[in-house]
C-alpha cells in the first residue's frame, strides 16, 4: 500500500531536482518558503475533501464555502468588532454546520454527494456575493487580532505556521483515518456501504461526520487564507479551490469509488500539486499554462497508475 | 411423427465441483407448451442458458430443425428463433413500448444521420400489440405499465424476432390472477398459430392448465415426463423430489427452552399486508424453506433492521428488539449471516482480523483506538474454534475460499455471545468438507443455548439440519412441518401454496 506514496515521494524528488538544476532559484530559502505556505493552505482543503472521498463521497462546495465564511469573518471582526476568539469560533462552527448539512442531506435523504455540494457551491457563492454587495472586504483599519494574524500568517524559524499547522493536523488525521474506530468505519463505508451497514456500523452517522470533519476543516482554512489574501473579494475568492483539493486527493491515491486513499497520499499529492504551480513559474512557463500542466500530470498519472494496477494484477 | 423443432441430445454441463446438467435429453415439437419444472437449483436455469447460447455444454448436441450443433452462440439462438421472456423484464422503463419492442433494431430514416423512424416504427408494433389483445398505443411510455402488460410487450418483442420458440421462466410470479389468466390465453393463442413455449414455472397449477407435455428435472438429470391426463399436481411433485440426503440429521442434546426469539404479526416491506408470526426457540435450529422469492430473506432483514419492518413486533426472550438500524439488532445479540457474503457479508479488501472485528471494534479500542493487538488474539480465537484455514489472520478475505470466507463471517457473530442467529443460505457456493464443518457448528450453538433461524433453499439442507421446518409462500408462512413430517414431499407442497386439503392430509 505504501509502494503508492513511495512512487509519489520519487516523483516530487525528481521533479524537484530537474526545476532545481534548471532555475536554481527553486530552492532559495525565499522560494521554499512561498512553496511550504502554499502547500499548508491548500494541504487543509485536501485532507477535508480527502476523507470524503474516502467514503465514497465529493465535496464540491469548499471554495465557496471559503468566500462566504471569509465575508462573514472578516464582518464580525471588522464591522461588529468582536474579540477573535469569537470570530474564529463561529467561522469553524459554520463551516462544520454546513459540512454536516450536505451529510445530512447525502446520508438522510439520499441525494448524490456532487449534486448536494454542487448546489452548495452555487448558493454559498451566490450569498457571499449579495451578503457584500458584490464588494470587497478587508481589513480596514481595525485591529486587536495581531495573535491570530501571527498565529494563522507568521513564521518560526522560517517555517511558515500555514505548514506547520497542516503537519499537525495531517498527523492528527492520519491517526484518526488510520488507527480510529471512526477511521476504520470510514474505509467500511467507502469499500462496501452495504457490508458496513450489515455489521452494526451507523453508516449515514459516518458520512455525516466526514462531511463535517470537512466543513471543519474549510472553515479553519477560511482564517487562514483571509490573513494570507489580507481580503475577500466574494466572486473569486476560493474559485477552484474545491478542484485543486479533490486533484491533489485523486493525485494522492484517492479512488473517486472509494475506499482507497491515505493521509500521507493526500499529503503528497498536495506537495507534487503546488510543486506543478512553483515550476510553471520558475521554468519560465506561460503562466496561462498553470492549468494544463497541473491537468495533464494529473491524466498522465491516473493512466500510469492504473496501467501498473492491470499488469500487478494480471500477474 | 414430425421431426422436433428443437432437441437437446444428451447435454451435459460441468462447472468446476458441480454438474449442473447431466446427460439431459429433451425435444420440443412444432406449436406446443412444454413445461419444465424442477426445485430450486435443478438445473433449469443452466438449460436455458444453454438454449440462448450463453453458455456451451460440457457434451452433448442441440439438434435445431435436424441440424446438429455442439453449442447455441447468441445470434444464433436469435437467428433460430428463440427468444426469452425473463423473470426480471429486460425493458427500459424510460423508452416507449415501441422503442422496447425494437431495441436495437430501430427502422431508420436514409441520409446521413440515419435518424429512428418513430412512425414506421409505432407502425410495425402496433399490430403485435393487437395480436397479443394489449391495449396499450405503441408511443406510450412503458414506465407507465403493470407488470403484466410489460411481459407481455417482453412477447411482442419475441414476435417481432419471429420467434418460433419461447421460453419463458416464472412468467407469472409477480401476477395477479387475471393477469396470469390472460396470459395463459395469449399462451394458448400462440400455440394454435404454430409458435413453441417453454414454460418454467413452481406454480404446478399454472403448469397443469397449460402444458401438453411436462418435463422434470432433478440434480442435474432429467428425471421424468408427463404427458396430457398424466399431469396432476401430485405426479409433478413426486418427480421434483425423491433425492438421496446426504445431510445427516444431528439431534439436539436437550429439548429447545422455552425463550428465544418470538415474531408477532411482523409485516415487510416486500409483502405489504401479509402477516408472519412465529418463533425459533433457544437450543432449536428452524429451517425457513420456501422458494426463491417467497419472502423469507426479506424476513431477515426486518428482524435484523436492516430493512425495517412495516409494523409488528419482534421479542427476544420476552423483550422487544424493535430493530431500526442493525445496530440495533445486533445490540441485542441478534445476528445475521446474510445470503450473499461477498456484498453484504465481508469486506472483501480488509484483512480478517478488520472483519471479524468490525462489528464489536469499540469493544477493542482504547480511547477510540483500536488496539491491534486485541484484534489479532480474537481474530486468532476464532480462527482456531472455527477452524478457518489461513497463511494469518492478515490475510485479505478476499483470498480466502468460500468456505473460509463463511467462517469469517461467522466469526465476526461469534465473538461477540449471540443469543439469536439467523443464517440465511449458509452454505450457497461451499463445498462438501465446508458444509459439514458449519451444520456442526450451528448444532453446537444451539446446544449452547442459542437460538438458530436457517433460510435454505437447499432441499437436503432444510430438511437434514432443521429440527422444526417453516414453509413460506409467497410473503407468508404457508405452514409448519415437524421432524417426523419433514419430507421433501410436504415441504414442496407448501412452498408451492398446496391447497387446504392436502395440508390437512399432512396433519393427519
Amino acid at each position: 500500500m505504501l509502494r503508492k506514496e513511495l512512487g509519489l515521494f520519487l516523483l516530487i524528488l525528481v521533479t524537484g531536482t530537474v526545476t532545481a538544476l534548471i532555475n536554481p532559484q527553486f530552492i532559495s530559502t525565499i522560494n521554499l518558503i512561498n512553496l511550504a505556505n502554499q502547500i499548508g493552505l491548500f494541504g487543509l482543503l485536501a485532507i477535508g475533501v480527502g476523507i470524503v472521498i474516502v467514503t465514497g463521497g465529493i465535496e464540491l462546495s469548499i471554495g465557496s464555502m471559503l468566500a462566504l465564511l471569509g465575508v462573514i469573518f472578516l464582518d464580525i471582526l471588522v464591522n461588529f468588532e468582536m474579540a477573535w476568539p469569537v470570530a474564529f469560533l463561529i467561522v469553524i462552527a459554520g463551516g462544520t454546520a454546513l459540512g454536516a448539512v450536505h451529510g445530512l442531506l447525502i446520508s438522510r435523504l439520499d441525494l448524490q454527494p456532487f449534486v448536494v455540494t454542487l448546489c452548495g457551491l452555487l448558493i454559498y457563492r451566490g450569498v457571499a456575493r449579495y451578503y457584500t454587495n458584490d464588494s470587497t472586504e478587508g481589513f480596514g483599519y481595525a485591529g486587536g487580532y495581531e495573535v491570530l494574524e501571527w498565529l494563522t500568517s507568521g513564521r518560526t524559524w522560517n517555517i511558515p505556521h500555514t505548514f506547520i499547522f497542516f503537519i499537525l493536523v495531517a498527523l492528527v488525521m492520519a491517526v484518526l483515518l488510520h488507527k480510529s474506530v471512526l477511521g476504520r468505519y470510514i474505509y467500511a463505508v467507502g469499500k462496501n456501504e452495504e457490508a458496513a451497514r450489515f455489521s452494526g456500523i451507523p453508516t449515514k452517522t459516518v458520512i455525516v461526520a466526514t462531511y463535517a470533519i470537512c466543513g471543519l476543516l474549510t472553515g479553519i482554512s477560511t482564517v487562514f487564507f483571509v490573513f494570507y489574501t489580507q481580503s475577500v473579494s466574494p466572486s473569486a475568492h476560493g474559485n477552484f479551490y474545491e478542484l485543486y483539493a479533490i486533484a491533489a486527493a485523486v493525485l494522492g491515491g484517492c479512488s473517486l469509488r472509494g475506499g482507497e486513499g491515505s493521509i500521507l497520499g493526500i499529503a503528497l499529492g498536495v506537495v507534487l500539486l503546488q510543486v506543478l504551480q512553483n515550476l510553471v513559474n520558475m521554468l519560465g512557463i506561460p503562466s496561462s499554462l498553470n492549468f494544463a500542466v497541473m491537468g495533464a500530470v494529473i491524466l498522465i498519472g491516473v493512466i500510469v497508475d492504473g496501467q501498473l494496477q492491470k499488469r500487478s494484477k494480471t500477474r | 411423427m414430425p421431426e422436433p423443432l428443437l432437441e437437446l441430445r444428451s447435454v451435459t454441463k460441468t462447472y468446476p465441483g458441480v454438474t449442473a446438467l447431466d446427460d439431459v435429453s429433451v425435444s420440443l415439437r412444432h406449436g406446443e407448451i412444454l413445461g419444465l419444472i424442477g426445485e430450486n437449483g435443478a438445473g433449469k436455469s443452466t438449460l436455458m442458458k444453454i438454449l440462448g447460447g450463453i453458455v456451451a455444454p460440457t457434451k452433448g448436441e442441440i439438434v435445431l430443425d435436424g441440424v446438429a450443433h455442439d453449442r447455441l452462440t447468441v445470434p444464433a439462438a436469435t437467428a433460430a428463433g428463440i427468444a426469452f421472456v425473463h423473470q426480471e423484464l429486460n425493458l427500459f422503463d424510460n423508452l416507449s413500448v415501441a422503442a422496447n419492442v425494437f431495441i436495437g433494431r430501430e427502422p431508420r430514416f436514409g441520409g446521413p444521420l440515419r435518424l429512428i423512424d418513430t412512425g414506421a416504427l409505432n407502425e410495425k408494433v402496433a399490430p403485435l400489440l393487437r395480436r397479443l389483445g394489449l391495449d396499450v398505443r405503441p408511443s406510450d411510455p412503458l414506465g407507465g405499465l403493470s407488470i403484466a402488460q410489460c411481459q407481455m410487450v417482453e412477447i411482442a418483442k419475441a414476435l417481432s424476432l419471429d420467434a418460433r420458440v419461447i421460453i419463458m421462466d416464472e412468467p407469472t410470479s409477480s401476477l395477479t390472477l387475471k393477469e396470469t389468466d390472460r396470459l395463459l390465453e395469449v399462451m394458448a393463442a400462440l400455440r394454435s398459430e404454430g409458435v413453441s413455449i417453454i414454460y418454467i414455472s413452481h406454480r404446478l397449477d399454472e403448469v397443469k392448465t397449460c402444458a401438453d407435455r411436462v418435463v422434470a428435472l432433478r440434480d442435474g438429470k432429467r428425471v421424468g415426463e408427463l404427458t396430457g391426463d398424466g399431469i396432476t399436481h401430485d405426479a409433478m411433485i413426486r418427480l421434483m423430489i425423491g433425492r438421496d440426503l446426504k445431510a445427516v440429521y444431528i439431534p439436539p442434546k436437550a429439548a429447545p427452552r422455552e425463550t428465544g426469539m418470538v415474531v408477532d404479526r411482523l409485516v415487510t416491506p416486500a409483502h405489504p399486508g401479509k402477516e408472519i408470526s412465529f418463533e425459533f426457540r433457544r437450543g432449536e435450529i428452524v429451517g425457513l424453506a420456501g422458494l426463491i422469492g417467497s419472502g423469507r430473506t426479506e424476513l431477515a432483514h426486518a428482524i435484523f433492521g436492516v430493512e425495517p419492518a412495516l409494523s409488528g413486533r419482534v421479542l427476544l426472550d420476552g423483550e422487544p428488539v424493535a430493530a431500526r438500524v442493525a445496530g440495533d439488532a445486533i445490540a441485542k445479540g441478534v445476528y445475521l449471516i446474510p445470503e450473499d457474503r461477498k456484498r453484504a457479508g465481508l469486506l472483501l479488501d480488509l484483512p480478517i482480523d478488520q472483519n471479524i472485528t468490525l462489528a464489536d471494534l469499540w469493544r477493542y479500542a482504547r480511547g477510540g483506538i483500536p488496539d491491534r493487538a486485541a484484534e489479532n488474539r480474537a481474530a486468532e480465537a476464532q480462527c482456531a474454534s472455527l477452524s478457518i484455514r489461513t497463511p494469518s489472520t492478515k490475510t485479505h478475505a478476499v483470498n480466502l475460499s468460500g468456505g473460509n470466507q463463511q467462517k469469517v463471517v461467522l466469526g465476526k457473530w461469534l465473538s461477540m455471545r449471540p443469543n439469536a442467529v439467523i443464517f440465511d443460505e449458509p452454505t450457497r457456493g461451499i463445498d462438501v468438507g465446508a458444509k459439514s464443518e458449519i451444520y456442526a457448528i450451528m448444532r453446537a450453538l444451539a446446544d449452547a443455548g442459542v437460538a438458530i433461524l436457517m433460510i435454505s433453499s437447499d432441499m437436503e439442507e432444510v430438511i437434514g439440519v432443521s429440527d422444526r421446518i417453516a414453509v413460506m409462500h409467497e410473503g407468508r408462512i404457508g405452514g409448519f412441518l415437524e421432524r417426523p413430517d419433514l419430507t421433501e414431499h410436504n415441504v414442496m407442497l407448501l412452498a408451492v401454496g398446496g391447497s387446504i386439503e392436502e395440508r390437512a392430509r399432512i396433519d393427519a
